[in-house]
């Protein structure tokens, strides 16, 4: 058995038991698994598995974009001394998909110390996409020193000299977060009133019908708090959140595909392009630094997910891709 | 008769140990609180300040030495100290004057936290 395709699932196959749901979430976090999902009205239902690495043909009326996160740009030590390869590997596989993306999505940790030539290079980089946007949201990696000061300089989607926004296609609303500004001692991450203030007001203009994607980098659910993987206010955005039909929200940040369903929220974890962090609470290891792996094992524990949103039927499919799929 | 031998040889085992903890102690603390000893180095490891907690003298110079892979920050509750971002073998260095606690933190990571005592004796 492959590690892309280690789950089959006939399409009629009913995945609506929460265990059930589970089961196939922690398969996938462990796998790095290549999972087709749709979401009807929030809840996730496996289509199947892709049993070569390559994507269904999306629906013609669908819309598609891709999620990328945690590039690090930067990064040199032994885990992965190579980040920018990954990163253009990365781009290759997305240039190659038979359904070129409306978009690319960056859930953060963009670059790995702050640093100007690190977010100059990342964008040189994320050029090469030849996509129309890419859209990206701050991880903590990215603001480090003098909070967004240094990645609005190169990312400011709106011009508005703060992380968060929100933007229209394809009739879904997509709300991009920013969850690593308010660090304090021995607690976790927080949205912050005035951004929770601003979520409220941007949503209070959107149809209950309309699909939401909402992209932060920390967890928007606590994954394990002992290493800070969460947001303590999430709960907050999540109550707003909750009205919508169909809420999709995109992390990053724990290098590891994991997923959790309260509801119509489904909320996803992607994989790096950087380097693999170990699973929460994972024995043996007790704090959530980079991971060396056997050569030849990396590139499948790196990757990118394909999303699919077909109009009308609020349906939305996820694939996760590891970089090496042989 | 064996048990008694056993239980004696314990006791003065416990006793070499307890006499050696405080020759340790008598011999180390002095050097942490000479303001003219070398600068006590917290370092920076497996996501952790180590020692994490540190009891020094007024004038007293502290050297923290990022030994992980990924950039750590030593800031202060307050925000009144920060080190900015410290990559792998980067070290930061701060003299603290007053006596007090000086509570701190890792902004990358903010469950890692430290605090330095500071007193006259």
């Amino acid at each position: 058995m492959k590690t892309y395709d280690s789950i089959q699932l006939p399409p009629q196959q009913d995945t609506h038991d929460p265990h059930r749901r589970k089961a196939l979430g922690c398969l996938a976090a462990w796998t790095g698994a290549a999972v087709v999902w749709t979401v009807a009205g929030g809840i996730p239902r496996a289509l199947g598995a892709t049993s070569d690495g390559k994507t269904a043909a999306a629906a013609p009326n669908a819309l598609t974009f891709v999620q990328i996160s945690d590039t690090h740009i930067g990064f040199k030590k032994d885990a992965n001394p190579d980040v920018v390869g990954s990163l253009r590997r990365a781009i290759a596989d997305i240039r190659a998909l038979p359904q070129a993306p409306a978009f690319v999505v960056h859930t953060g940790d963009v670059s790995h110390l702050s640093k100007a030539e690190e977010f100059g290079q990342a964008r040189e980089l994320l050029q090469e996409l030849k996509v129309d946007r890419v859209h990206t949201v701050p991880g903590e990696h990215d603001t480090i020193d003098n909070g967004l000061e240094g990645y609005l300089k190169f990312f400011d989607h709106d011009g508005k000299g703060r992380g968060w926004y929100s933007f229209d296609q394809g009739g879904v609303h997509f709300v991009g977060l920013t969850n690593t500004l308010n660090f304090k001692m021995g607690t976790m991450t927080s949205l912050g009133d005035e951004q929770l203030a601003w979520l409220k007001t941007d949503l209070a203009g959107v149809s209950h019908s309309t699909p939401v994607v909402v992209l932060a980098h920390i967890p928007m659910w606590t994954v394990w708090e002992p290493w800070g993987w969460g947001t303590a206010d999430a709960a907050q955005a999540l109550a707003l959140l909750r009205p919508f039909g169909s809420v999709t929200v995109l992390n990053g940040h724990i290098h590891q595909v994991l997923q959790k369903v309260e509801g119509n929220v489904a909320l996803h974890t992607a994989m790096s392009l950087a380097y693999p962090l170990p699973t929460p609470g994972q024995a043996g290891i007790g704090e959530p630094g980079p991971l060396k792996v056997p050569a030849g094992e990396l590139g499948k524990l790196l990757g990118t997910r394909q999303l699919n949103l077909v109009r009308g039927r609020r349906e939305l499919a996820l694939i996760d891709r590891p970089l090496e799929r042989g | 008769m064996c048990n008694s031998i056993s239980r004696s040889l314990t006791r003065r085992g416990g006793s070499v140990l307890f006499l050696a903890a405080v020759f340790s102690i008598a011999f180390v603390a002095p050097s942490l609180i000479a303001a003219t000893a070398p600068a006590p180095t917290i370092e920076i490891t497996k996501f952790t300040f180590a020692p994490k907690e540190i009891t020094v003298a007024p004038g007293t110079k502290i050297v923290w030495t990022n030994s992980d892979e990924v950039p750590h920050t030593v800031t202060a509750r307050d925000k009144s100290v920060d080190s900015k971002a410290l990559d792998t073998g980067d070290k930061f260095e701060h003299t603290f004057t007053e006596e007090g606690d000086f509570q701190y933190f890792c902004t990358v990571h903010p469950f890692m936290t430290g605090v330095v005592h500071i007193r006259k004796h």
